[in-house]
């Protein structure tokens, strides 16, 4: 990458960077393809950890046993744009790309997740939270690429939901909630995460919407608060996917329904969520 | 971007090992046109969302508007051209004309791609499945009605071979 300058970039499966090319957003004077190097599409589960190679792609997540032991990760996965895209999309590239409004980032703030970046100087593990700085910006440096994303486990009895509103199926959500809630006992809310996507620059943590449930009984009125704090927490723009007073609206009623499902699968209920789109 | 070093692709496309140089930016699409000559592959949107340009590339579908075609050097690919046998129709295909599964045709090779890696991998798939399966292939002709319909019977004929 230092031998073909600042203005390369690194090829994986090309879901986001080729359409950006094609509208002269992304004018990359070279690209390094990495679809070939082997064993960077594994995906692994050991010592309380999944480890996703930059390479493992959506649908390779969505059928994986990792993903149907937390649903928060199926939700995400199982509805990424289209079937085609899933197939050849990958999380690394997702990640990498920083897209405010893309899916795995909002998912996988919820969790315990670290980006492990290689370069030429070694590797570096860096929280996926002091990964992504700003709109397509990452911590990455030119000549490194995200080798791996790892994420901790969740405990028994945490569940978690991913819910994201779309026009239709290949399109970017116009908003999306990540909850991951960790109960105590039958309904009391232990430790919660909020996550906002497609509402900011980059995807937004909702804390005071955190706040409003944690150490408390999860019902309908803590939900209410929390959804009300998340009204607040939004930072949208209006666009043709909304105006920015709809999105506000959206954000909040998806992540009252994130909690309430999230609540349910801690319990170890089953439900189905995921992305929603016309025609589904 | 002339003065661009062409590099060599070769894949095996329904069956046969086609190879030729290229520039790197060119898109599957365009070599399976273009070089190929194999256009029954659509380009409709360019822009990653109608599925018009959907084949198989090593078993999966790919929108091949959305792939350079070095990334597909040494991969198998199917495209609508390899669906028939000596002339007597894909099932899947059998299904569409019987049902209507068409009226203008532009997205239907796509769709014929997208319902076979359906097929392959849920032979019995509910409506809802179906409806999951297709949603990154439009149609703006049929309502998508009689295309139901059609993956419905390209199923019931698949479970019976």
């Amino acid at each position: 990458m230092r031998q073909l300058g600042d203005e390369s970039r690194v090829l994986a499966g090309g879901q986001s960077l080729i359409p950006l090319m094609k509208m002269r957003l992304a004018r990359p004077t070279a690209l390094i393809d990495i679809n070939f190097v082997p064993g960077l599409n594994d995906i692994q589960s050991h010592n309380g950890e999944l480890r996703f190679g930059a390479l493992a792609r959506h649908t390779d997540i969505e059928m994986s046993d990792a993903a149907a032991g937390i649903p928060i990760l199926h939700d995400c996965a199982a509805g990424i744009a289209d079937v085609q895209v899933r197939n050849q999309g990958t999380i690394g590239g997702s990640v990498a790309e920083a897209d405010p409004s893309g899916d795995w980032s909002a998912t996988l703030l919820t969790l315990e997740t670290s980006v492990v970046c290689a370069g030429p100087r070694g590797e570096r593990s860096v929280k996926l939270e002091e990964f992504i700085k700003d709109a397509y910006t990452t911590v990455l440096a030119h000549d490194e690429l995200v080798r791996e994303i790892i994420v901790k486990k969740p405990p028994k009895n945490s569940g978690g939901a991913y819910l994201a509103f779309k026009r239709s199926a290949p399109v970017y959500a116009t908003a999306s909630a990540a909850v991951q809630v960790t109960l105590d006992g039958k309904d009391i809310c232990k430790d919660i995460r909020i996550v906002l996507g497609c509402v900011g620059l980059t995807a937004i943590r909702a804390k005071q919407a955190e706040a409003e449930l944690r150490g408390k009984k999860i019902d309908d009125k803590t939900m209410q608060r929390a959804a009300d704090a998340v009204r607040s927490a939004a930072e949208p723009q209006g666009d043709m996917r909304g105006s920015a007073d709809y999105k506000r609206t959206l954000v909040a009623a998806l992540v009252k329904r994130a909690i309430g499902i999230a609540a349910r699968r801690a319990r170890g209920e089953r439900v189905e969520a995921g992305h929603e789109y016309v025609g589904r | 971007m002339s003065g661009v070093e062409k590099i060599a692709v070769r894949m095996r496309v329904n069956g046969e090992t086609r190879e030729a140089l290229v520039e790197p930016r060119t898109l599957l699409v365009e070599f399976l046109r273009e070089n190929l000559n194999l256009t029954g592959t659509h380009i409709g949107c360019d822009t990653t969302y109608c599925g018009a340009c959907t084949v198989l590339l090593n078993g999966r579908t790919i929108k091949s508007c959305t792939l350079f075609a070095p990334m597909a050097d040494g991969g198998e690919i199917t495209t609508v051209e390899g669906l028939a046998t000596n002339g007597a129709l894909h099932p899947v295909q059998h299904a569409f004309a019987e049902c209507h599964g068409l009226q203008c045709g532009f997205c239907t090779p796509g769709l014929l791609l997208s319902t076979l890696h359906l097929l392959t991998k849920n032979a019995k798939p509910t409506d809802k499945e179906i409806r999951k399966a297709i949603a990154g292939n439009t149609c703006r002709c049929t309502g998508y009605q009689n295309i139901l319909k059609a993956i419905r019977m390209a199923s019931d004929e698949m479970g019976k071979r």
